[in-house]
């Protein structure tokens, strides 16, 4: 549940800041105000916003029924690697073998140093 | 990648377990909050430790939005992970904790996976959204389709 709504956010705050677009560029172009405007304005980004919120309340509701060193490195860990999944099918980035590689080891080693 | 962006980068590594770990330090002083004194939350914020905390999550949270404006989230995560690895090694150096076989094993396994991701590119290419990104950038970038 922590993980399902954590990827989520991530996967929905992703999707609106690409359609926002490259912020440090726009930034010299419009000034910041408009910048904020236009990420405050986009559904995605609330969305998403929302679900990270519902993951962190949602953690703190699995830390008081287990134990706090394995439900917070369990739950980061999974992330990782369930947001290359969710990357690859939600928003078709190319997760090549590298970054199977990547996702894995960062989650393996997050357990690791946690645990 | 300019230096800026990775200066984003890390601010996105640095600033995220920073904070986390001002706020368990402030949390932890202000002693154990049960459910039915919910008030006591909102008075946390006045502890300067947890008041710390969420202002260098704020900045987390902005570094990371802006690192997700030019950068796939499958890079993102993997490469920003080197901040635990930052964290440990100050636990050790500086506080003198001890860190355990395991622990170096993780610190070694999340230095290869950034590794791995720090070697490629930082942004999938879609043939279809390169076209239409940089002119519609400042006018319809909302409506474009994925």
């Amino acid at each position: 549940m922590i993980v399902v709504l954590s990827v989520t956010g991530d996967v929905l705050l992703a999707r609106a800041m690409k359609q926002v677009g490259d912020v440090g560029a726009l930034w010299r172009r419009q000034g910041l105000p408009l910048v904020a405007s236009r990420v405050l304005r986009n559904p995605y980004f609330f969305l998403g916003l929302l679900a990270m919120s519902l993951a962190f309340f949602s953690l703190l509701f699995g830390l008081s029924w287990g134990d706090v060193s394995l439900v917070a490195p369990a739950s980061a860990s999974l992330s990782f690697v369930a947001n290359a999944v969710a990357a690859k099918f939600f928003l078709h980035e190319r997760v090549d073998r590298r970054r199977w590689l990547a996702a894995l080891f960062v989650g393996a080693g997050v357990l690791l140093l946690a645990a | 990648m300019t230096p800026r962006k990775y200066l984003v980068l890390a601010g996105v590594a640095l600033l995220g377990p920073i904070g986390d770990s001002l706020l368990s330090r402030g949390m932890r002083q202000s002693g154990g909050i049960s459910p039915h004194q919910i008030h006591s939350v909102v008075l946390s914020v006045l502890n300067p430790w947890v008041a710390a905390g969420i202002f260098l999550l704020l900045g987390f949270f902005a570094s990371y939005v802006t690192a997700l404006s030019w950068a796939d989230l499958t890079y993102v995560l993997p490469a920003t992970s080197l901040g635990y690895v930052v964290l440990a090694l100050i636990a050790r150096f500086l506080l003198h904790e001890q860190i355990s076989l395991g622990r170096w094993l993780g610190i070694l396994l999340i230095s290869l996976g950034v590794g791995f991701v720090a070697s490629g590119p930082e942004l999938t290419q879609h043939p279809a959204l390169e076209s239409s990104k940089e002119p519609a950038a400042d006018t319809v970038a909302s409506g474009v389709e994925r």
